[in-house]
């Protein structure tokens, strides 16, 4: 244990996702060693992202505005909905240059041991958005991992009474990893061979 | 002194670990269980990410690290993933076994043989995708239970032994109760109820099937309160299964 603000920073520090107690403290006393300037900058960011950046109010994507970049764009085709865990299984989507329809962002997988279920997810709200007929087709691209593969399940199941095509992406993506892994190409190509669902 | 050892498990939870790594929670048949690290399994290029996901029987080399093990080397045995992941009622039925396997054996490297066996019994038994998920889920918690040391009884009376069928369930009692022993609380079951919890705990497929399957959700109440009695925390994942 250290004195007073030294141990508030490294007990914040270790409540960051994949940061362990070894790190936070090695962060920690990075930042004490650092410039006051470097730090002040950081400190500012920090501040300002909480202020500034929120969730799109039709995808939940990250945005500084009402809507994000993607639901601003009128060139893109709103028959198309893709649905992801995160905002930035978003930005991996977008870099492959492939897709031109819009996002819908879950908000994470289906994962009852962690207490995830369907209600802690955005899927009432995927529901809604599909309600007008406007999405033609639904393309699950939930991680090609075990949580992933449940959840894309559990929305077929749920969509396919709805009269929509519904697709997956191609195999080829290997499995077990997370969609942000997965380089341009690769993933380029499971969006061009996407296949329709079926029992 | 050899830092390397080798041992067949079911993965039962992966939890994100720094840039790229997972903590794999693992029920082994030797050593109960392990909580290691998987390095890399999440870029899609690594060879044994696809192996270290929850349902997975494996035969895994871990290496000693200074506080969390080390997996180097995995092979599949059973890949139980797929089949149960492809089928909702499957996944939450079985997400919620491997809940209870982690919370039963609640000692690291502590020996869990027998919890080892009827967990990979009722996983291969979801995976077959031929009895009704719930109850598999339900037959595995009465003899997960029975494992651990909290045996119920359905059939003789939990207090004075006297012979059954009796109709009143109580947790706190360890089981059916006779009309003179009965406590202030305990649940009025039909006897068909009593049957299929019998059954269940038994693992006597013939009787589950036979009953008629209005009595399953009673029955499957009964389990979740004798689950919940037994357990400090509740299960997180018993509200989520699709039944
Ligand atoms: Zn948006």
């Amino acid at each position: 244990m250290y004195e007073g603000v030294v141990q508030d920073l490294v007990d914040e520090l270790g409540r960051l996702p994949g940061i362990g107690p070894k790190s936070a403290q090695r962060i920690a006393f990075h930042l004490l060693a650092a410039d006051a300037t470097d730090v002040h900058r950081l400190a500012a960011v920090l501040a300002e992202v909480k202020e500034k950046v929120r969730f799109c109010s039709v995808c939940a994507n990250v945005t500084e505005e009402e809507l994000c970049r993607v639901c601003r764009d009128p060139r893109r085709d709103l028959a198309l909905l893709c649905v992801v865990e995160e905002p930035k299984d978003v930005l991996a989507v977008e870099r492959t240059r492939e897709f031109r329809g819009r996002y819908h962002v879950l908000g994470g997988a289906i994962s009852p041991i962690e207490g995830i279920g369907p209600e802690q997810l955005r899927i009432r709200e995927l529901m809604v958005r599909l309600a007008d007929g406007t999405v033609t087709e639904v393309i699950i691209a939930t991680d090609p991992n075990l949580e992933g593969e449940a959840t894309a399940t559990y929305l077929t199941r749920l969509l396919r009474p709805m009269g929509l095509r519904v697709t997956r992406l191609a195999s080829g993506l290997p499995v077990g990893g997370d969609l942000e892994y997965a380089d341009e190409v690769t993933l380029g190509r499971a969006f061009e061979g996407r296949r329709s669902v079926d029992d | 002194m050899s830092h390397l050892y080798r041992d067949e498990a079911v993965v039962l939870r992966t939890q994100k670990l720094g840039e790229a790594d997972r903590i794999v929670t693992f029920l082994t048949r030797h050593s109960g269980r392990v909580r290691a690290v998987g390095k890399g399994v999440r870029r899609t290029k690594s060879k044994f990410g696809s192996r270290l996901e929850p349902f997975m029987q494996v035969d895994v080399q871990f290496a000693h690290g200074r506080s969390l093990d080390v997996v180097t080397q995995v092979e599949t045995i059973s890949p139980y993933g797929h089949a149960i992941s492809n089928d909702y009622a499957r996944y939450t039925a079985g997400t919620a076994m491997l809940e209870t396997a982690e919370r039963l054996v609640a000692e690291e490297h502590e020996p869990a043989v027998q919890q080892y066996l009827l967990l990979v019994g009722g996983l291969r038994a979801l995976a077959a995708a031929e009895l009704d998920p719930p109850m598999v889920l339900d037959s595995f918690l009465l003899r997960s239970l029975a494992v651990a040391g909290y045996a119920p009884t359905f059939d003789l009376c939990a207090r004075c032994g006297r012979e059954g069928p009796h109709r009143n369930f109580s947790a706190g009692a360890g089981g059916m109760l006779c009309s003179s022993c009965r406590v202030a609380g305990s649940a009025a079951l039909t006897p068909e109820t009593v049957a299929l919890l019998g059954a269940l705990l038994a693992g006597n497929w013939v009787t589950v099937t036979a009953v008629d399957g209005k009595f399953r959700k009673p029955a499957s109440g009964v389990v979740a309160a004798y689950l919940q009695w037994h357990l400090e925390r509740s299960l997180r994942s018993l509200v989520h299964v699709e039944r």
